[in-house]
């Protein structure tokens, strides 16, 4: 891949390392509340995928007319709406889930909640 | 334009106005009611689709009159009409028994929460199963996702609450990783519309996206769909959940993310080059195996009932997996067999154990010895579905089997053939823990006094092991329209 193929595609890299630390995250974080911010992360990271290939440099918006020939596509970013509110919808149910779970177990660790669950014995033992 | 027109988009939309009414009427019986009535429309016009389909071929709706490549478009064909009709069933028995069951599971206060919540998962399920659109699939994907973590985490016990919070990391990025796929094939082709990707798809010359969208989608719905070894949310996900919502999810949500995968492969990258010289046969050939043998054992081990069926659960889809490898007309009828065959399965196990559960306090192999004695009806029903589950002649299961079988014999592979059995033979050990504890323990002294279920529990539960075992006999309506949809799916006219 040559050096200005890599450049000319520059937001498509901010997308992967995005979604990649996202994630990293999800799996390397045992709190319940980080996980979180890593899984939004990543969600965000999806919304640059369908925003950035809708805009073009000098495009208007899309109306029907003799002076403007060169028009951004409007509907990845109708689509974006769209996962905007199911990412809230599920941010907010993964942070009520952690606000229950912390009634419950008065902990915000999975190492810890899986401790109360299995016992200290069956934690310890090498898998 | 006349009423019959409009039954693709009242399938959706009837459940999804149940939901908010029901939370605006803010009462138990009110609310059960009209999701009641939604969920019973909704199978009512499921029927009426499936008849229009066999009758007339593929139904296509325009949602506000916007031609399909740009508007939205609902499709319905020889197997979304089935997948819906499943769906929509099993909602709609499942939905009595929630009445009966859910008293003792959740605060009479949030019971209409419950119920707007088992509405909006019924349309979510529905909508993934009959729209023709990538992206709205994943936000029916969501809808129903979310509204499962919910009902979920309604369940009595705590250790539902981590459950549910590991559903929904697991669900989430497997969304997202659908998503990702989708905006990759989006991009490629400028197209939403599922049949029209298909077809753009087939000239494309260069491959890296499209490589890139398969390998999102597949590891996305996977997820969704527990194939091993993405199945680690799913046992304790049904193990802790509402017992009618655990017999909900089992029988449906993962179906219908098969039905997505199967639209996936078929309709969109059928066709295309890339998708031909991917070894994706033998990926799913491996995969199936894998979770055939290695859950079956792992179910063997388990001391809870329920956890016990969900990990069987995770190798039936091995089975259904296996029938997608096969890559051949016998091999995706069974794959849709079994489909409709294990939900019925599986949904009338988990009412029953729903039933035991609420007699005998809990269904851990201890706890269930006897259970034989104080509930023969109910235990009964618990053993006809286990056979089904193993493949015995007479019940549903069998079908399925002997349709994967069939396929396994039509590619010459007699080594399949005895790995089949072998797997079955690995589910008539897990479910003879169950018969030894039913039939040849005593009860526990406390249980003696434990009754029969109510007929609110028993009539919906034996309405699916009825199902069961008519699958089993008649096989016109499943094998029948299974053949139909695996003929459409691989461009077959028979």
């Amino acid at each position: 891949m040559s050096f200005s193929s890599f450049f000319s595609h520059y937001d498509y890299w901010v997308m992967l390392f995005l979604a990649m630390a996202g994630l990293y995250v999800v799996i390397a974080r045992g709190n319940l509340i980080k996980k979180l911010v890593g899984l939004a992360t990543l969600q965000t990271s999806v919304y640059l995928l369908y925003l950035v290939p809708g805009k073009l440099v000098g495009g208007t918006a899309p109306i029907v007319h003799t002076a403007f020939t060169l028009y951004s596509n409007p509907l990845p970013h109708v689509l974006i709406l769209t996962a905007i509110v199911v990412g809230v919808a599920t941010l907010a149910l993964g942070l009520a889930l952690a606000v229950r779970i912390r009634e419950e177990y008065g902990t915000i660790e999975e190492d810890e909640i899986l401790h109360i669950e299995l016992g200290p014995a069956k934690n310890e033992s090498p898998k | 334009m006349s009423f019959a027109e409009h039954l693709p988009v009242l399938q959706v939309v009837v459940p999804l106005v149940s939901a908010p009414l029901a939370v605006l009427f803010r009462d138990r019986l009110a609310a059960f009611l009209l999701v009641l009535a939604g969920s019973w429309a909704a199978f009512a016009i499921s029927i009426l689709l499936w008849l229009q389909v066999r009758e007339s071929g593929i139904i296509s709706y325009a949602i506000g009159s916007w031609p399909a490549p740009w508007g939205i478009e609902y499709r319905v064909d020889a197997l979304s009409s089935l997948v819906l009709m499943l769906v929509s069933g099993v909602g709609a028995v499942v939905l009595p028994y929630c009445r009966s069951s859910i008293v003792r599971e959740i605060r009479p206060d949030t019971h209409y929460l419950f119920y707007a919540m088992f509405a909006l998962c019924l349309t979510g399920l529905l909508g993934i199963t009959i729209t023709g659109d990538a992206f709205n699939l994943f936000v029916f994907l969501e809808i129903s996702s979310l509204s499962s973590y919910v009902l979920i985490a309604l369940g009595k016990d705590r250790r539902a609450l981590v459950a549910s919070y590991q559903y929904l990391i697991m669900g989430t990025i497997g969304a997202t990783f659908i998503v990702i796929g989708v905006g990759l094939l989006y991009v490629k082709t400028g197209t939403l519309n599922l049949a029209d990707m298909g077809v753009r798809l087939q000239d494309m010359t260069s491959h890296r996206p499209v490589l890139a969208a398969l390998a999102f989608l597949t590891v996305g719905i996977s997820l969704k769909l527990a194939l091993f070894p993405l199945h680690q949310w799913l046992p304790n996900a049904y193990a802790y959940a509402p017992s009618a919502v655990s017999a909900f999810l089992a029988a449906t949500a993962t179906k219908v993310s098969v039905y997505a995968l199967l639209r996936f492969y078929f309709s969109v990258f059928g066709e295309t080059a890339i998708f031909k010289q991917l070894p994706m046969e033998d990926l799913m050939l491996v995969l199936a195996l894998a979770g055939m043998f290695v859950a079956s054992t792992v179910a063997i081990f388990q001391n809870n009932l329920k956890r016990l069926f969900a990990y069987s659960s995770v190798a039936q889809i091995g089975y259904i997996a296996l029938g997608i490898s096969f890559d051949s007309v016998t091999g995706l009828t069974a794959t849709i067999v079994h489909l409709v065959n294990h939900a019925v399965t599986k949904g009338s196990l988990f009412l029953l154990l729903g039933a035991v559960m609420a007699s005998m306090g809990g269904v851990t192999l201890a706890r269930v010895q006897g259970v034989g004695r104080v509930m023969p009806v109910t235990t009964f029903g618990i053993v006809l579905c286990g056979l089904s589950l193993i493949g015995v002649p007479g019940t549903a299961g069998f079908v399925s089997k002997w349709y994967l079988i069939l396929a396994a014999l039509e590619k010459g592979q007699w080594w399949l053939v005895f790995l089949i059995v072998l797997s079955s033979l690995l589910a008539v050990v897990y479910v003879w823990r169950f018969v030894e504890a039913a039939y040849f323990r005593a009860p526990r002294a406390d249980l003696l006094q434990a009754r029969e279920a109510s007929l609110g529990l028993a009539i919906p539960a034996w309405i699916l092991v009825g199902a069961t075992i008519w699958f089993g006999v008649d096989t016109s309506v499943t094998v029948g329209s299974a053949a139909a949809a695996a003929n459409m799916l691989l461009g077959v006219t028979p």
